[in-house]
């Protein structure tokens, strides 16, 4: 089939989803509904998989103008090369997965059909932004995700006790997101007014041509969109969002907030990698952004008590990693991180919800314990996806991470200390979430212990689908230190795909460096991992009270106060502004001028009502007085004024 | 010199009458009053030449609406009643609102040209009957045929609004 | 005003008088309350003005300003007819002429 034609289907197949789900979802059966939804994604997957075979260079497949000025051309037109097609068999591959996850986790839900219309409508944005060969479809379909995770945040608003927490998360989630918007529309425009077009390909080639259009215009550029990938991704400042986001379902957590939505930010930073290698200073920023973000939110990790906040502010701390990648340069390292972590992130995230699924909506660690004989699937594979994401060598994670230490270690010690410490701390609460939930006593009580039961298929599958890939995904773009042939295939994949890359060279460290490097790196994970296991397996220690905790213990678990300071500094002011001016000038000057304005009017009116008295005399001496003036004009004109 | 004289006389009559009009009590004074000033308006009119128009004068106004203000004094049956006076303030702002008008009024003889030559001299025949018909039915015949409808609406009209309704008992 | 042969025989003197006729009639129709001596002072502004019109074709010979003096006591005999009927039918009404009685358009 015709690659374009491919690609249009694509693209088509979740809106179709979408669309069916939408129209007739409350009518068709329960199980064509989800059928529907996971198969048109399944089927666009292997459509994905066929252009990925079948890929030559870079392909531009044009649909229609949207603006066709002379000054102003921008089509809806999509791209096909390396970096897209590997992103949309991310986005359709775990997509299709967590949808097939769905059918049996919201298989109780009464908006059974609703959220698979959401899931559908959520895919076909993530692959505009993916596909688009122009910043102007990455938008729309920028904007489109941020509205679907919005609707997927708050699905639950109905919700009894829960409810207004729900919808006050994804507000608080569209919020954030749109204050990063604004970054990428100032971006947007600025492109446009420097290069005339917002395609890819033509403003790459035109930087390529004349590399002296750096300085001030570029800096400001990759700052705002920058800012836009913060917003999305979850960096320092606007992170808060994403750990009140676990307020949606969690098949949503898994693939927006794990998978694919917040890896948008870094697809940007990819994709626009010409605009970066010319700003230096942005560059330096997001490092330091990034580096700042991952310590941070790993210290946060270190004693939360809900199984889904764990995750989350692991999510932000490995989407820090991955900036900390692009701050040095190393854009494909960060994509092979990003391909890692959307194996492992969606692996535990899946795995929660299976585990709050058995456990019957129950999310405190400090009640779960032993579930390891309770369900076993869901243990194996959660065990997996936890060694992965710590480093255990060999898995998925050691190789993504390893990447990025070392590009840190060549380009500055410093920062790979402090990568190191990051590191640390996330192995050390993983495995703290991985004992407390699954070995130990029960803590939940007798009568949940006998409901706790294992998962049906539809749920165990994908886990066990993902826990092979991330066993196996770090063969993807092995070291190369013992076997050469087939050593970084996807740094090779990526940058002969993709435009920019190729000139972009990752730093390689020599064979005893990078020996060292792995080394290290798998004594940090596994030295973690036996502490871990006799802290808490062996001695028995469990997850303190809340008020046992001691002086940083508290800074984690209240996550830094960041929310507290941000309602201070941003919030309280703005509702005060608006009070002022609901409360006084909308009713001092304005009701109350326009009373005070009629008012007078009346009283104007009332006072010259006096003149009309009724007595012809009065008339008459008004006509008498009016005629003086008249006469005394005309004599003054005609005789006085010449 | 006696025309003089006799201007002088005819206009000061003129105004002593047309002030007692305005001045007197009984309300069928101020008609004699009324009379008379016509009377000494058309002997200006004979002084001026304009012969038509000082029998038309004594005729119509002196003649008929004079009458016709007598009839309906006595129909009113007015005869002894007194009519209140105006308040001090209201009489005083007319006085002086017709005060200033006369004031505006004489201003504007100050600086004109006007001939100053006497009436007399001027031998002004286009007074004359002849004359004016002449005018009158060629120039402003028009007007002249409206005025018979005018008439008309003016006779229907007082006849139609003093007629006495017929009582509706209720 | 210009030297004429004597103060009496010129036009000024008789615009004299009928500027003092006018101010006098409306004096009159603003100070008194009777009705119909009301009307009396509006003929007597109108008498006045004739007066002034005739003056003024005697000495520019011109018959016109005579014809307007000949529709303006037409129309003055109209209107007095009818008003006089109005008066009637007022008292009629209020059974009195006194024009302050008849305010109802206050305000």
């Amino acid at each position: 089939m015709a690659k374009d034609l491919t690609l249009l289907l694509i693209i088509a197949l979740p809106l179709i989803g979408f669309a069916i789900n939408g129209l007739f979802g409350k009518k068709l059966p329960k199980t064509l509904v989800g059928g529907l939804a996971t198969g048109v994604v399944f089927t666009a997957f292997i459509l994905a998989t066929t252009l990925f075979f079948g890929l030559h260079g870079t392909q531009i497949v044009k649909l229609f103008n949207i603006i066709d000025f002379e000054q102003l051309r921008i089509n809806a037109s999509f791209q096909i090369d390396a970096l897209s097609v590997w992103m949309t068999l991310i986005i359709t591959g775990i997509g299709s997965l967590i949808h097939l996850f769905s059918m049996g986790y919201m298989s109780h839900d009464e908006g059974y059909h609703k959220f698979f219309t959401y899931l559908n409508l959520f895919i076909f944005s993530m692959l505009l932004l993916v596909l688009g060969s122009n910043y102007f479809v990455l938008f729309f379909g920028w904007e489109g995700v941020g509205m679907c995770s919005y609707l997927l945040i708050s699905f639950h608003y109905n919700d009894a006790e829960k409810g207004l927490a729900n919808s006050l998360a994804g507000r608080k989630a569209f919020i954030m997101n749109r204050i990063g918007d604004v970054g990428l529309l100032l971006a947007l425009f600025m492109l446009l007014g420097q290069f005339h077009t917002l395609e890819f390909l033509q403003i790459g080639k035109a930087l390529e041509a004349n590399p002296a259009l750096q300085g001030g215009a570029l800096f400001l550029i990759t700052l705002s969109l920058f800012i836009a990938a913060t917003g999305k991704s979850a960096q320092i400042p606007l992170f808060t969002w994403l750990p009140d986001a676990m307020a949606g379902p969690t098949p949503v957590s898994a693939l927006i907030h794990a998978a694919t939505m917040v890896t948008a930010g870094i697809y940007l930073t990819v994709r626009s990698n010409f605009l970066f290698e010319l700003a230096p200073a942005t560059k330096d920023i997001i490092l330091y952004v990034g580096l700042a973000t991952t310590l941070i939110a790993a210290f946060m990790a270190l004693r939360q008590n809900d199984i889904k906040k764990v995750l989350a502010y692991s999510t932000v701390s490995q989407l820090g990693l991955m900036f900390v990648a692009l701050g040095f340069g190393a854009y494909t390292v960060a994509l092979f991180h990003v391909t890692t972590h959307a194996f492992f992130k969606a692996l535990l995230f899946l795995g929660s919800g299976s585990v709050i699924h058995g456990m019957h909506e129950e999310q405190d660690i400090r009640k779960m314990g032993g579930l390891a004989k309770l369900m076993p699937i869901t243990h194996f594979t959660f065990l997996i996806g936890t060694m992965a994401i710590a480093g255990i060598p060999f898995l998925s994670g050691f190789f993504s991470k390893d990447e990025i230490m070392a590009q840190a270690l060549h380009h500055n010690p410093v920062v790979y200390g402090v990568l190191v410490l990051a590191v640390s701390m996330t192995a050390i609460y993983m495995f703290r979430l991985y004992f407390l939930t699954f070995q130990g006593q029960f803590r939940g009580g007798a009568a949940l212990q006998s409901k706790v039961h294992e998962s049906g298929l539809s749920m165990t599958l994908p886990l066990m689908v993902l826990a092979l890939l991330s066993v196996f995904g770090g063969l993807l773009n092995l070291p190369g230190l013992f076997i050469k042939s087939t050593a970084h295939w996807f740094d090779h994949y990526l940058s002969h795909g993709t435009f920019g890359l190729s000139s972009v060279h990752n730093a390689h460290l020599d064979f005893s460096t990078a020996m060292g490097l792995m080394l290290f790196a798998s004594a940090i994970a596994i030295g973690v991992m036996i502490w871990a296991y006799l802290n808490y397996a062996k001695k028995g220690a469990i997850a303190k009270a809340d008020e046992a905790l001691s002086g940083w213990e508290q800074l984690s678990a209240q996550k830094l106060y960041v929310d507290e300071i941000y309602h201070a500094l941003f919030v309280k002011p703005l509702l005060a502004l608006s009070d002022f001016t609901g409360k006084v000038l909308d009713i001092q000057l304005l009701r109350n001028g326009v009373y005070a304005l009629a008012d007078g009017i009346l009283n104007t009116a009332n006072l010259t009502r006096k003149w009309q008295t009724g007595f012809l005399s009065s008339y008459l001496f008004w006509m008498v007085f009016g005629l003086i003036i008249f006469v005394a004009y005309y004599i003054l004109k005609l005789s006085v004024w010449h | 010199m006696s025309l003089q004289i006799i201007s002088i006389i005819l206009g000061s009559l003129t105004l002593a009458s047309a002030l007692m009009v305005v001045l007197s009590k009984h309300p069928v004074r101020s008609v004699i009053y009324l009379v008379i000033t016509f009377f000494l308006i058309t002997s200006m009119y004979i002084m001026m030449n304009a012969q038509f128009l000082a029998v038309v004068n004594m005729i119509v106004y002196a003649g008929a609406i004079m009458v016709l203000f007598l009839f309906v004094l006595m129909l009113l049956n007015l005869n002894k009643e007194v009519e209140p006076m105006a308040t001090r303030g209201s009489q005083l702002a007319a006085f002086i609102a017709g005060g200033s008008l006369f004031l505006v009024l004489i201003t504007a003889l100050k600086d004109t040209l006007i001939l100053g030559q006497s009436y007399r001299e001027n031998h002004s025949q286009i007074g004359l009957v002849k004359e004016l018909g002449n005018l009158l039915f060629s120039k402003y015949i028009v007007a002249f045929e409206l005025t018979s409808i005018l008439f008309i609406a003016a006779m229907v009209g007082a006849i139609l609004l003093a007629k006495r309704e017929n009582q509706i008992i209720e | 005003m210009q030297a004429a042969t004597s103060i009496g025989t010129s036009l000024d003197f008789y615009l004299f008088v009928s500027f003092a006729l006018f101010t006098i009639g409306a004096i009159g129709a603003m100070t008194r309350k009777n009705m119909i001596v009301l009307l009396m002072c509006i003929e007597l502004m109108l008498n006045a003005v004739n007066l002034m019109l005739v003056t003024f074709s005697t000495y520019y010979n011109n018959g016109d300003a005579q014809i307007f003096v000949f529709f303006t006591m037409v129309v003055a005999a109209a209107e007095a007819t009818v008003g006089l009927s109005i008066i009637i039918m007022a008292y009629r009404n209020l059974k009195s002429i006194d024009i302050d009685m008849y305010n109802k358009l206050k305000n």
